[in-house]
């Protein structure tokens, strides 16, 4: 299963990564960070995800640290 | 087992966040270079000048050691890094008015001395970090708090190419022009910000990349937006590509 992990204490919600996911697994989710932006989510009940990267290669701010592939 | 694709580069420091504002191209491009460094093994061998603008916050992110130039002069300083300590590896990251404006004296006779040093230079067609005034590289008809009618050709003239003036010097080795709004353009910066590199590390002379990049918060646009007119405005001005590259030559 491949998977992602997001640093919620970067993420500056521009939302680029939103458009990159293939599989459109990243969601604005509720959490909220200290400018009052809503957070980016991985969210993948279906074990969807291909490891591609696409996401942390887009991501200005680093927020997306890792991505495990299967 | 799941294997790591992707992680954050040994070279960034550690739990660091960027002070960039969000969406802005500079997070990838300082990433790109961490990335690059950290391939070919140079983050104990590196002294590199920060510039001013945006990009000068390069030493709070980056691992290596850096010193502060003034405005304009990083690849002076640069020079002098170079010629005290010729075994270090030198590089400079800089904004494109402190490259193509203030600077431009300095940064085209360290091109066409020939000067063993890589340089790249963030294009984002305005003064970013003091408040979107008019650049070297604003496009005509651009609207800045400089220009507010717009750029004109007959008041202010035509924006800078810098990849071709750099290219045009006979001390250039590499030289390339590098587009960050998609995926498939980010690889390829990489791999234009790498050959920089290794042009300096093989003694060939200079090497140059410049990056076209965003600036949502002067263009007053979403980062999806900036994207779009980094593609469809900047990039039919500013044509990416590789300009001089005196390696490809020599393979032929």
């Amino acid at each position: 299963m491949s998977y992602i992990t997001i640093d919620k204490t970067k993420c500056k919600a521009c939302y680029l990564c939103l458009s990159e996911c293939p599989k459109k697994l990243l969601k604005i989710g509720n959490e909220v960070n200290h400018l009052g932006e809503k957070l980016v989510e991985f969210n993948d009940p279906n074990h969807e995800c291909l490891g591609c990267a696409m996401c942390a290669t887009r991501c200005p701010d680093m927020a997306i640290t890792g991505v495990y592939k299967e | 087992m799941a294997v790591q694709t992707f992680k954050v580069p040994d070279s960034i420091k550690k739990d660091m966040r960027y002070s960039f504002c969000p969406g802005c191209d500079h997070g990838v491009a300082v990433r790109l270079v961490a990335e690059v460094l950290d391939e070919l093994g140079l983050r104990e061998n590196t002294v590199a000048p920060a510039s001013i603008g945006c990009s000068v916050c390069l030493y709070d992110f980056l691992d290596i050691d850096m010193v502060e130039a003034p405005h304009g002069r990083a690849l002076a300083s640069a020079t002098g890094i170079k010629r005290a300590h010729p075994e270090k590896f030198v590089f400079t990251y800089q904004g494109d008015g402190d490259f193509a404006s203030i600077g431009l004296a300095e940064s085209l006779h360290a091109a066409l001395r020939g000067e063993k040093l890589s340089a790249i230079c963030i294009n984002n067609t305005t003064y970013g970090m003091t408040g979107g005034q008019m650049g070297p590289t604003s496009l005509i008809g651009q609207v800045t708090t400089t220009s507010t009618m717009g750029r004109t050709v007959e008041n202010y003239g035509y924006p800078i190419k810098i990849a071709e003036h750099v290219a045009l010097c006979d001390g250039t080795a590499y030289s390339a022009r590098v587009s960050l709004d998609t995926v498939a353009n980010i690889r390829k910066a990489k791999q234009a910000i790498k050959k920089a590199f290794e042009v300096q590390l093989k003694g060939l002379g200079f090497g140059f990349v410049e990056i076209l990049s965003t600036c949502p918060t002067n263009w007053h646009m979403t980062p999806q937006q900036a994207h779009e007119r980094v593609r469809n405005e900047m990039m039919k001005v500013f044509v990416p590509g590789v300009y001089k590259d005196i390696t490809a030559n020599k393979q032929d």
